[in-house]
């Protein structure tokens, strides 16, 4: 394989070398049981203790309040589930247009078994409508799940104050924070946050591990039958080389954050700049002033984005779309289309999405293939007008 | 990733005949920017009437491209008899095979060399062939059920699913799925083949709380699904007697569809699965609306 220039790191991270070096006496000589009686076994329950602190650390909150899960999806499912299970009487869950999959499907999958799903609508720039927000909740709502990042535009909803109007109401108040975790602050101590989904990947841990946090006093039973792990609440053997890699690269994205908002923001800029520059009739989606620093959607308008990302894959360049043809459907991205971006851009969206690995040379190079892709494409284009 | 085939990623990557002729004898054009592909082909006839030319533009995915790029070689050489006689399929295998939801790219194609044909034909004799362009099935994306019918029978496909794969109809809204169905079974039925389709079944009495019960079942089932897909939604407000009150919200302004009601499409959905006396009234704004069990557990 060539050259490979990530830039689609809100699909997926590379593990760091840390991380990756911390897992790997789990994957060889410490492969012990933590619920087992021997000290060789409890030495690694020892070791799961210490990874649920360095999680507790970044996120802010007590270490009992972290659950290890298998993904994101799986934290979002329970979440949710688990707290319609707790609150039998209630029927109606609040959520918005642009949540990831992971809690859109839910959510309309338990529509269609008798709850009723109400769907914050967001603005041109993807901002949550607050007052809507306000006037949906009522006394059947049993959980209200909104996003902290976007994970298409970048866009970062004012979860605090979100969390503040759901908990006043004394609604349940779930967050997916599977895109903000490791790139932009979090504090669980100062925000009422009932329930927070992560996902390792998205930070520099393998696949296969996610946390869902759950605040003390929450209402949330078992959801995995089975032994006593974690808590009683998820049966199931521990992942642990997920689990110690997880809490390393925790401890990692706590050390880098500082970088994330300074000099990955300052690459991204200069990407947006470059680009925004040498490339006519393009726009940036999502939030500008509110958004994830590593986080970059920009429309070329009358190209269509899957042969944007197949020129670009020549050069070894890895990036997103919110086209249509991407993904097998006929639709572009729901998040655009939400936000009312209009079709023709919307076919045209490519992500890029940078992680503290990225470099200058990087950007520079992807800022100077782009141009004459788009150009090419556009030279095909029959809505552009050529001599 | 999709599995294009290395025919594919050559025409991609190297399209042939990419332009238009400014003097051309045909000009086809099919799709458009909301619909995220659209074609320009345009041709030119030699002396012996064939075509010694075609260059094409297109916008739209990597198979797209390819389909446009690899018709405008196929076609040179060839009388316009023989041209028309081109099938998407044609233009399929000549690409070593497409993905199963790309195969509608060899389909616009292949319309846009009919488009081009007739164009020819209406230029040079002033008379447009017979051949009628149909009933706009899918308004979304614009598809007559001319166009639908040819598909079902060039591919032969039984399910809506597979329809929308080949011409995007009913890919959108999904309001046009039943009358879909209809022209798969009725195009199959001429085959004598028996169509896997079902018919709704609508329960003989119901009492009121079945029937508002099944009301709300066919919105969450039938009809949110396909508004939600617009980027709109529905609740159901109250059923008085044969009356169903709804409110509508967040239609997709750009979309076909605006032309006409909402209304009458969540009316016939439910027409069809619970009774057919129902009659739909919109409730205009959902702002106002007192939210369920407030008033009523207080």
């Amino acid at each position: 394989m060539n050259r490979v220039i990530y830039m689609d790191n809100n699909a997926t991270t590379r593990v760091a070398d840390e991380v990756a070096e911390a897992m790997r006496p789990y994957l060889t000589e410490r492969y012990g049981n933590p619920s087992s009686m021997h000290t060789f076994g409890g030495q690694v329950a020892g070791d799961i203790a210490r990874a649920r602190e360095q999680v507790a650390d970044l996120l802010g909150c007590h270490p009992e309040e972290i659950l290890f899960t298998s993904c994101g999806t799986e934290s979002d499912n329970t979440a949710i589930k688990g707290t319609l299970a707790s609150y039998p009487e209630k029927r109606k869950i609040v959520t918005t247009r642009v949540e990831h999959p992971a809690v859109l499907s839910t959510c309309r999958d338990l529509e269609r078994h008798g709850y009723s799903v109400s769907e914050i609508a967001v603005d041109r720039e993807g901002r949550l409508d607050l007052d809507e927000l306000g006037f949906r909740m009522d006394d059947n709502t049993a959980i209200v799940s909104v996003m902290w990042a976007n994970n298409e535009t970048g866009t970062i909803f004012p979860i605090d104050e979100v969390a503040r109007i759901v908990t006043e109401r004394g609604i349940v108040f779930h967050t997916d924070a599977v895109q903000a975790v490791g790139k932009i602050p979090i504090s669980l101590t100062d925000t009422p946050i009932d329930l927070l989904s992560l996902a390792g990947h998205k930070l520099h841990a393998p696949k296969g591990i996610g946390v869902l946090y759950v605040r003390k006093g929450t209402r949330l039973g078992t959801f995995m039958h089975g032994g006593h792990q974690e808590g009683g609440r998820r049966g199931g053997t521990e992942n642990v080389p997920g689990i110690i890699a997880l809490g390393k690269a925790c401890e990692l994205a706590r050390r880098y954050m500082d970088e994330e908002n300074t000099r990955v923001r300052a690459l991204r800029d200069r990407l947006e700049q470059k680009i925004l520059a040498s490339c006519p009739d393009c726009m940036v989606n999502g939030d500008v002033e509110n958004r994830l620093p590593n986080t970059l959607n920009v429309s070329f308008e009358y190209i269509e984005g899957e042969a944007i990302l197949l020129m670009l894959d020549k050069f070894g360049i890895c990036a997103s779309s919110g086209s249509a043809c991407t993904s097998g459907s006929l639709e572009p991205s729901h998040v655009l289309r939400a936000m009312g971006v209009p079709f023709t851009a919307a076919h045209g969206s490519i992500r890029f999405s940078l992680s503290r690995y990225s470099t200058e040379q990087e950007v520079d190079f992807v800022a100077e293939k782009l141009p004459a892709v788009v150009q090419r494409l556009r030279e095909l284009s029959p809505f552009v007008k050529t001599a | 990733m999709w599995d294009y085939t290395e025919k594919v990623m050559d025409h991609f990557l190297n399209p042939r005949n990419v332009g238009f002729i400014e003097d051309a004898d045909g000009v086809g054009e099919v799709g458009s920017l909301a619909c995220g592909d659209a074609l320009i082909l345009t041709f030119k006839l030699d002396g012996n009437g064939r075509i010694a030319d075609a260059k094409f533009k297109t916008f739209g995915c990597a198979s797209a491209v390819a389909s446009s790029s690899v018709l405008t070689e196929m076609i040179k050489g060839m009388t316009l008899e023989e041209a028309v006689g081109v099938t998407n399929q044609d233009i399929a295998r000549r690409l070593g095979g497409l993905p199963h939801q790309k195969m509608h790219c060899s389909v616009m194609g292949q319309e846009a060399l009919e488009a081009a044909i007739q164009d020819y034909y209406k230029r040079k004799q002033g008379i447009a062939p017979p051949k009628p362009r149909g009933q706009i099935v899918c308004t979304c994306f614009g598809v007559t059920d001319e166009e639908i019918r040819k598909v079902v029978r060039e591919n032969d496909l039984t399910t809506v699913e597979e329809v929308t794969n080949y011409c995007k109809a009913g890919g959108g809204c999904g309001g046009c799925h039943g009358r879909i169905e209809e022209l798969i079974a009725e195009v199959q039925a001429r085959k004598g083949v028996e169509p896997r389709v079902a018919a709704p079944k609508r329960p003989a009495k119901l009492t009121n709380i079945q029937k508002i019960q099944l009301v709300q079942q066919t919105i969450n089932e039938q009809i949110r699904p396909a508004l939600r897909a617009d980027g709109g939604d529905i609740e159901l407000i109250d059923v008085e007697g044969s009356k169903v009150i709804v409110a509508l919200r967040g239609m997709c302004a750009q979309c076909k569809m605006a032309q006409f009601t909402m209304k009458d499409v969540v009316q016939a959905k439910l027409r069809e699965f619970v009774s057919e006396d129902l009659v739909v009234e919109e409730q205009k704004d959902p702002a106002d609306t007192p939210q369920a069990g407030s008033e009523v557990d207080s």
